[in-house]
């Protein structure tokens, strides 16, 4: 408690501080590579028939996904904090390699715990955390994902608070979590607003967006929530809701608390914490972030879920038709657009949030389909 | 009238001993067995016991009781077979009985139903590790009512304003960990502890119990110089996993230190 109290006092006094705010924008514009672009998907759109589709391109920022904003803006402020070391679970591996990165550019020690499971399917970016300098601890315990990697860099957290920040990489744990990870979020929607205010010279009709955390989901939605702007949040339903095996916490599970949040959670009758599954890492997580657990109660936002296979379809159909290989994650909001578009006139809008890129996934796609490129 | 933990220190400390609150978790490997270990417990001159309830994402437990609780939930043991086995239990003993237990399970079997339940079938005390008083109105209030101590920790980082907290909501003792981390870390067996233990007393006539990383019997004695009760966890937990036939000595050497 005395950690957290500390870290949501250095967090309001950084949102106040002119020069850590001054700082951010410039890692945002010189490091990041922000903004990144809102893309017109032409051809994507021309073969649904529907619906104008624009990506807003993540997979473009430095390390390949949304995953760095945050992490760089918690980095910044731990250093501020005179802290020296950085810990960071992960699913994909994006915000282990985002966390290793903010450390190696502020010069901070770094650990990234990470589940078993994910350690054999996201063998790339373990390797990028291990030469940015971070140690990577193997998780197997329990069901070996994202969400035992979280127990065990809490458990990390609670031994070393004295010298440790924990950057918790979605919208997610107690508070400050969800809002701080919101908040360095939020540039994602920020920027689109203007982009397409400046391409089609009004808001668009719908934001569709993968929610497994809620982080890039929510920093694309936050900026759009008091307008007239539909949003879809599209969970992972891996190999079908009525399998069990998925990670559809609103289709699936019911209210519950886990990791110092209350919000929607797959759990037996016990209220013991449910294997998840998903063919992406980073959508394998039982629980999701408390504000979108407000948002789905408060009918704002529509969540669904995409299926394992429907989500790879994706993945194929945007690389063929726009030179994008998405991440199998940013795949399942896809997924949902490729559904959902074509039920739209061609005078409608999409925003899908491209949250990051999909060379990661390549190796554990080709092993899904069968094919051998080693 | 005063709850039997309550009693039990009064008993305890009126006779300038202290406290031996042993943890071990229900149903590991099964709850035949911890039927036996209670029995055994008791024999040894354990005071007060401490039952995990298995969860299966323990935050605050290191490797050894996180794989004891892996192994109770195989098992298939449950909170509300865990308050089915206190209540069998109390056909044949009396000794005080807290549950630790994570949050989760509490709320989903109901905070209010859970109370009534618990304290039907003669347990004693809750303690909700991932759960700070701040958050624990509705069962602090329960509690009370069903007279049912609730027990809550303080650490090495904990404020004074944190310290009144805790102690004004807490009953029965206090629960001090004096390391930062996790059950079955390594203790540092230095002054701090005295200097943390009398900054609690400062605000509170309560019982202060220290638990988190205590395994050998210098330790418990060490720590019993200062603290009214000494809580062994895995040191316990990790001897019945290893079915070791010192069990018994092991635990009165235990009880032995702690004076």
């Amino acid at each position: 408690m005395p950690a957290l109290d500390e870290l949501q006092k250095a967090y309001e006094a950084s949102r106040k501080d002119k020069e850590f705010q001054r700082e951010l924008i410039h890692l945002h514009k010189t490091y990041i590579g922000r903004p990144t672009p809102l893309y017109f998907a032409k051809r994507l759109t021309e073969s649904l028939g529907g619906a104008k589709i624009y990506l807003k391109r993540e997979d473009l920022a430095h390390t390949g996904a949304h995953k760095i904003n945050n992490a760089v803006g918690q980095a910044l402020l731990a250093k501020k904090m005179g802290k020296t070391r950085l810990i960071a679970e992960t699913g994909a591996g994006q915000h282990g390699v985002a966390t290793a990165t903010g450390a190696a550019l502020l010069g901070l020690e770094c650990e990234i715990y990470m589940g078993s499971d994910d350690i054999v399917r996201q063998a790339l970016n373990v390797f990028r955390m291990k030469l940015l300098g971070a140690k990577v601890n193997e998780v197997s315990i329990g069901s070996r994902t994202l969400k035992d990697a979280i127990n065990e860099a809490m458990r990390d957290w609670t031994t070393n608070v004295g010298t440790t920040h924990y950057v918790l990489g979605t919208a997610f744990g107690p508070h400050p979590f969800p809002v701080m990870v919101r908040d360095f979020q939020s540039v994602i929607g920020k920027e689109a607003r203007k982009q397409i205010m400046d391409a089609e010279g009004k808001l668009p009709d719908y934001l569709i967006a993968c929610v497994g955390g809620g982080s890039n989901s929510i920093g694309l939605f936050h900026e759009f929530l008091p307008e007239d702007v539909k949003m879809i949040g599209v969970e992972a339903g891996g190999r079908g809701v009525d399998t069990g095996d998925h990670a559809a916490r609103f289709a699936g599970g019911s209210v519950g608390v886990l990791q110092g949040t209350k919000s929607y959670l797959l759990q037996d009758e016990e209220g013991n914490v449910l294997g998840t599954h998903s063919v992406s890492a980073g959508l394998d997580y039982a629980s999701v972030g408390p504000e979108h657990a407000y948002l789905k109660d408060t009918g704002r936002v529509q969540y669904t879920y995409a299926n394992d296979d429907e989500a790879l379809s994706a993945f194929e159909l945007l690389s063929g038709t726009e030179g994008i290989i998405p991440a199998l994650e940013s795949s399942h909001a896809l997924a949902e657009a490729v559904k959902f578009a074509p039920r739209l006139s061609k005078d409608k809008i999409i925003i899908v949030n491209l949250s990051g890129r999909g060379d990661k996934d390549v190796q554990h796609v080709a092993q899904i389909k069968g094919v051998s490129i080693s | 009238m005063s709850s039997r933990i309550t009693r039990r220190f009064k008993e305890v400390l009126g006779k300038k001993g202290k406290a031996f609150i042993p943890y071990i978790m229900a149903g590991d490997p099964d709850i035949n067995r911890t039927r036996e270990l209670i029995r055994i417990l008791e024999d040894c001159g354990a005071d007060i016991i401490e039952l995990g309830v298995p969860f299966s994402d323990p935050l605050a437990d290191g490797p050894t009781i996180q794989k004891a609780a892996q192994r109770a939930l195989d098992e298939g043991v449950t909170l509300k077979k865990v308050i089915e086995f206190v209540a069998e239990s109390r056909g044949s003993t009396q000794i005080p009985v807290i549950l630790m237990t994570y949050y989760n399970p509490v709320f989903k079997y109901g905070e209010e139903r859970f109370v009534l339940d618990a304290s039907a079938a003669g347990v004693d005390g809750i303690i909700v590790p991932d759960l700070p008083p701040d958050e624990a109105g509705n069962l602090i209030r329960y509690a009370k009512k069903s007279g049912l101590d609730t027990i809550f920790l303080l650490a090495p980082t904990s404020t004074n304003d944190r310290i009144l907290k805790v102690a004004k909501a807490s009953t029965g003792f206090i629960y001090y960990v004096p390391i930062t981390g996790i059950t079955g870390s390594k203790l540092a067996l230095d002054s701090s502890i005295e200097g943390h233990i009398a900054r609690i007393r400062s605000v509170t006539a309560k019982p202060v119990a220290v638990g988190f990383g205590i395994s050998t019997p210098e330790e418990a004695a060490g720590i019993s110089r200062f603290a009214d009760g000494v809580i062994v966890g895995s040191a316990i937990v990790k001897r019945v996993e290893e079915l070791d036939g010192e069990l018994k000595s092991y635990l009165m050497s235990l009880r032995s230190a702690i004076k």
